[in-house]
């Protein structure tokens, strides 16, 4: 099932995901300032699977996935308008609050930025000034056992997070992440800051964590996004260039193998720009 | 070799000549410093490390100058600092989280940015005048008029604007990904301040806090206008009771005829240069240990 998403109502053939997608994206314009940065965007993102979002630099797939825990509100001047829903909840209704949606819809950043504390602290803050009030020596353990990084940090959960490496600060902001129980886990490039053993890594844990979470994933790794996804979006620049939107959306094999828009096989095959 | 290479070399040789002249000025500049402020210690040290004991820290003034100590100075020196900080430090951090975390990034914001910044160029005399009319006068039933309260709350005024400005560039030293991080685990704003930017930025803000109380022990002005006394023979009891400072203390014996005086005051000077350079040490500890708990 592949769709062809340029139409500012639902496409027909996304309505196979309607049941199974817990965040739905329709029709999302999103401006800074004056400026366009995503247009007509539809996006639905299924439960218990893991949806790549790829495209060339600059196409908006930071600001789509931000668009989902609204950390778009964060920057001056950014507007979204369309409907993002969490299960049929909208999350730009004026009684949602952005803080309650984050805490469910989790969040791992391009660059590892681990709080310069120790490792357990770092996992452990997150479900402290959310309220939790477990065993936190537990919480910490499971988050991490989850982040496969508890082998080679329970001697050590007392250092600071910043002795670690690159990739195990990486795994430890998605312990983090964790931590707080979230439903979604957003991330944005998780691996590109990370050599290709540890971005193995990464991806490994990301087909166990999809057990457990659904998983949205911006990548400008192809074969990452071959490899880990179920499902692919693939986004672009209008043809007036000015504003990126999802040009195709379905399974992974199908993006890859046969793309429905000639864009997408352009620029899975390399012969984009 | 090309002519074009011959014109490189010479504008090389010339570059280096320049920039060893620079060297030499700079280099001079530091000498001209150093060998005065070796002067004025010397000097000081000759006329006053003698006059140093015991008896001197623990007496008060007295009419002659070998009884004459600076115990009423050093004590409300001390106090009239410690109720500064306890003044300033809250104020002051509260306004650069304000402006750095809360405030809409808009033209009023930076005007007001522009103007904290201005009034820590505003003479100290101003404040002094100010804290006379404002606390010795109008609150002068809350304050017991020329007081040591009406004192540390003048100073507190004084040094805001230094205390505001450095814990502003301290808070926006804090990387943005840490704030980022914190609100995305579903943090609220007060606890991504609370937990992650003021530790982050603690060192910084100690660091400015202490060199504006560095800079609040030596002021004379605002203290003589809002009528510190000279000449005190008593410790302070209350917050609303008088007092003096070293500084004072200093320019009323410098001032004074009789040579002993002058062997006090360049005493007194000696401890009060000892005060400054312990706060400074202070400093540099502070930032060290806030620094070593964050990379621990
Ligand atoms: N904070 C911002 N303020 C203004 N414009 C922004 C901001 N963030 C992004 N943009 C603009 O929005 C557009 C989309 O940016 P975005 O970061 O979402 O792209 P991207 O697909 O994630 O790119 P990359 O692959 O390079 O990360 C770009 O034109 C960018 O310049
Ligand atoms: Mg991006």
């Amino acid at each position: 099932m592949t769709v062809h998403l340029m139409t500012t109502t639902a496409p027909t053939n996304v309505t196979d995901l309607e049941n199974v997608a817990v965040l739905k994206a329709q029709n999302v314009n999103v401006y800074y300032g004056t400026k366009q940065a995503l247009r007509d965007v539809w996006l639905y993102v299924p439960e218990h699977k893991i949806t790549a979002l790829i495209g060339p630099s600059g196409c908006g797939k930071s600001t789509l996935l931000r668009c989902f825990n609204r950390m778009n509100d964060l920057i001056p001047n950014a507007r979204v308008e369309g409907e993002i829903t969490y299960r049929g909840q909208n999350l730009y209704d004026p009684d949602i609050d952005p803080v309650e949606v984050r805490r469910r819809i989790g969040m791992v950043f391009q660059k590892p930025n681990p709080f310069p504390k120790s490792i357990y602290e770092n996992v452990a803050w997150g479900a402290r000034i959310n309220g939790y009030r477990g065993d936190m020596d537990e919480l910490v353990e499971r988050a991490l056992r989850r982040a496969a990084l508890w082998d080679e940090v329970k001697d050590r959960l007392h250092d600071n997070a910043l002795a670690l490496s690159g990739g195990q600060q990486q795994r430890l902001c998605i312990a983090r992440a964790i931590a707080v129980e979230p439903e979604v886990i957003l991330m944005d490039e998780p691996a590109s800051a990370l050599d290709p053993i540890a971005t193995l890594k990464i991806e490994d844990l990301m087909r166990e964590l999809k057990e457990r979470y659904t998983i949205l994933i911006v990548t400008h790794n192809m074969q990452q996004a071959a490899r880990v996804s179920d499902y692919t979006a693939m986004m672009m620049l209008t043809e007036d260039g000015r504003a990126g939107t999802v040009v195709e959306f379905g399974e992974t094999e199908q993006v890859f193998t046969r793309p429905r828009d000639p864009r997408t096989e352009d620029y899975i095959t390399g012969r984009f720009g | 070799m090309s002519l074009r290479d011959i014109a490189f070399e010479h504008q090389l040789a010339r570059r280096h000549l320049k920039g060893r002249i620079f060297q030499v000025l700079a280099f001079a500049a530091i000498c001209v410093g150093l060998v005065m402020l070796a002067l004025l210690f010397f000097d000081v040290l000759r006329d006053g490390l003698g006059r140093l004991s015991w008896q001197f820290l623990t007496s008060f003034p007295s009419r002659r100058p070998e009884r004459a100590g600076i115990l009423s100075p050093l004590v409300g020196s001390v106090l009239m600092v410690t109720l500064m900080g306890v003044f300033a430090f809250p104020v002051g951090v509260g306004a650069a989280i304000y402006l750095e975390e809360y405030a809409p990034k808009n033209w009023l914001t930076d005007l007001i940015q522009i103007n904290v910044a201005n009034l820590a160029g505003v003479p100290s005399i101003i404040y002094g005048l100010l804290g006379l009319e404002i606390f010795a006068r109008w609150l002068a039933n809350y304050t017991g008029g020329r007081s040591l309260l009406t004192g540390s709350l003048t100073m507190a005024l004084l040094i805001l604007p230094i205390v505001i400005v450095s814990a502003r560039e301290a808070i926006r030293a804090v990387p943005n990904d840490i704030r980022l991080a914190a609100l995305a685990l579903g943090a609220t704003k007060w606890q991504m301040v609370r937990s992650h930017v003021l530790p982050y930025a603690m060192p910084g803000i100690l660091t400015g806090m202490i060199l504006a109380v560095s800079r609040a022990i030596g002021e004379t002005a605002p203290l003589i206008t809002i009528g510190a006394l000279t000449y005190v023979a008593f410790l302070p009891d209350s917050l609303k009771s008088q007092f003096t400072v070293l500084p004072i203390q200093i320019f009323n014996w410098v001032s004074r005829p009789q040579a002993g005086f002058h062997v006090n005051a360049a005493a007194g000077i000696i401890v009060l240069l000892a005060i400054l350079l312990s706060l400074n040490a202070l400093a540099i500890y502070l930032r060290h240990r806030f620094e070593q708990r964050l990379k621990r």
